[in-house]
């Protein structure tokens, strides 16, 4: 239960840390809240670790009109408590607060989460669910941006090279109108989620569904993103039936037996949880329409 | 075999600054209990489930198995040895788990110690719900929490009573 030796680099600045990424084949360490548990177990034993806890310019919350962007140094805790943050997206808060425990939430960064992509992590999720992206910088290529949709590419797998440096995520503001909802369901407070799901539900000025979409957890190989917006499609706030949502995301979930949950019950908390997330994100953006 | 490489890290712990040389592999838990030679950090599962081995770090709890003490250079550690009063008396959490019988085996306590004295800090009423939140992040095989739960609440008491004028 002792990780493996490494070689230790102490970066202060991004191009550094890019550089010796490249020169060793490491690992970037910034919360270390999954891959410090992955080398103390020897699951991993990275050559060298990057530790990027002392580079400048990846400590910030920005939150501007269009999206939120979150610096790779910025802990789950940070942004959870972070007022503006919520009043931009309060999708974010509200999954936040299922990300582990408060103790590894002050420590864990919300950017080392999405690139451990973990398919029962959260972040990744909300990430997908938003149409966000991931800033990475390496020294052969430069700085480029990642779309979520094509950032997840299988359990643990991310489209990051083994040089690159994610930098920054961003999380858009969904549009004018829109609500949003965090549900899942865990053995106990803190523990994976068997199922999570997030939804987002976007109404017009008359308070007609315009769009909407879930994205799942726990269920897949990488986040499940669904666009459900077909279902609710001109439907009243207060009138809508997304039971053609869960026929939908039952089609696109492929969820696994495992210690903690069998698939069927897995899939039947997916249908569950959706309809709920649809019901609760509805709710929540009835009162954001502007009179 | 070439001896691994050791660093120079400064931590101060419990106001005390200690000079250390250290491989980088060193778990800050390890460096607190072999280094540092204060055992009151217990190790329990060492893959940051069960909280045994909570600490302050600046003020805020971690896992002090979820950290290597490299990272940790200049910054200021809490154990629970530090969760006193400054006269040496003991802190409102640790007598509100005299008090209330809220250990058994004693092997989980310095995490709930470390947790709940951070936690009060930020909030110093908590209701009972609060409580068990609050532990929820800390795992203990003996008591069943009732006895935890009920001295969260009784720190949160002796804490206001010793800052009553």
């Amino acid at each position: 239960m002792k990780p493996a030796p490494f070689a230790y680099l102490l970066p202060s600045t991004v191009d550094e840390a890019a550089e010796m990424l490249a020169a060793t084949g490491g690992k970037v360490l910034a919360g270390g809240q999954s891959l410090i548990p992955l080398m103390s177990m020897r699951l991993a034993a990275p050559p060298a670790l990057v530790d990027i806890n002392r580079v400048g310019g990846i400590t910030d919350i920005e939150v501007g009109d269009d999206a939120v962007r979150v610096g790779a140094l910025v802990r789950h805790a940070a942004l959870e408590a972070h007022a503006p943050a919520y009043d931009a997206n309060p999708l974010l808060r509200r999954a936040l607060r299922h990300v582990a425990h408060a103790t590894i939430r002050n420590r864990g960064t919300t950017v080392g989460s999405i690139v451990h992509a973990d398919p029962a992590g959260e972040m990744p999720a909300v990430l997908r669910l938003l149409g966000g992206s991931v800033e990475a910088v390496s020294q052969a290529r430069g700085r480029r941006s990642i779309d979520a949709a094509d950032f997840f590419v299988g359990p643990l797998e991310s489209a990051l090279g083994e040089d690159e440096i994610a930098v920054g995520v961003v999380f858009p503001r969904p549009p004018a109108g829109s609500g949003s909802s965090w549900l899942e369901i865990s053995r106990r407070r803190g523990d994976y989620a068997l199922v999570g799901v997030g939804a987002v539900v976007t109404l017009d000025s008359d308070r007609n569904v315009i769009g909407a979409a879930v994205s799942l957890i726990s269920v897949g190989a990488t986040p499940v993103h669904v666009d459900v917006g077909h279902v609710g499609a001109d439907s009243a706030y207060d009138d809508v039936d997304w039971s053609g949502a869960t026929e939908l995301v039952d089609a696109a979930i492929s969820p696994e037996a495992d210690i903690h949950a069998t698939a069927d019950y897995r899939r039947h908390l997916a249908q569950v949880l959706t309809r709920r997330a649809l019901a609760e994100a509805t709710a929540d953006a009835a009162p954001r329409v502007a009179a | 075999m070439t001896p691994e490489p050791l660093h120079e890290v400064t931590l101060t712990v419990n106001h005390v600054p200690h000079q250390l040389r250290l491989p980088a592999r060193r778990l800050l838990s390890d460096a607190l209990r072999h280094d540092v030679r204060l055992t009151g950090t217990h190790v329990g599962c060492e893959h940051g489930v069960c909280g045994a081995c909570t600490v302050l770090l600046d003020g805020q709890p971690i896992r002090s198995c979820l950290m290597f003490a490299v990272t940790a250079d200049g910054a200021s550690i809490t154990t629970t040895e530090g969760c006193l009063e400054p006269d040496g008396e003991l802190g409102a959490v640790q007598e509100a788990f005299h008090d209330c019988h809220a250990l058994q085996c004693g092997f989980c306590t310095p995490g709930f110690i470390t947790t709940i004295t951070a936690y009060l800090e930020t909030h110093p009423n908590p209701s009972e719900q609060q409580a068990r939140e609050a532990i929820g992040g800390n795992l203990c095989r003996c008591t069943g929490y009732q006895n935890i739960v009920a001295a969260v609440l009784r720190a949160a008491e002796i804490k206001r009573e010793r800052s009553a004028p």
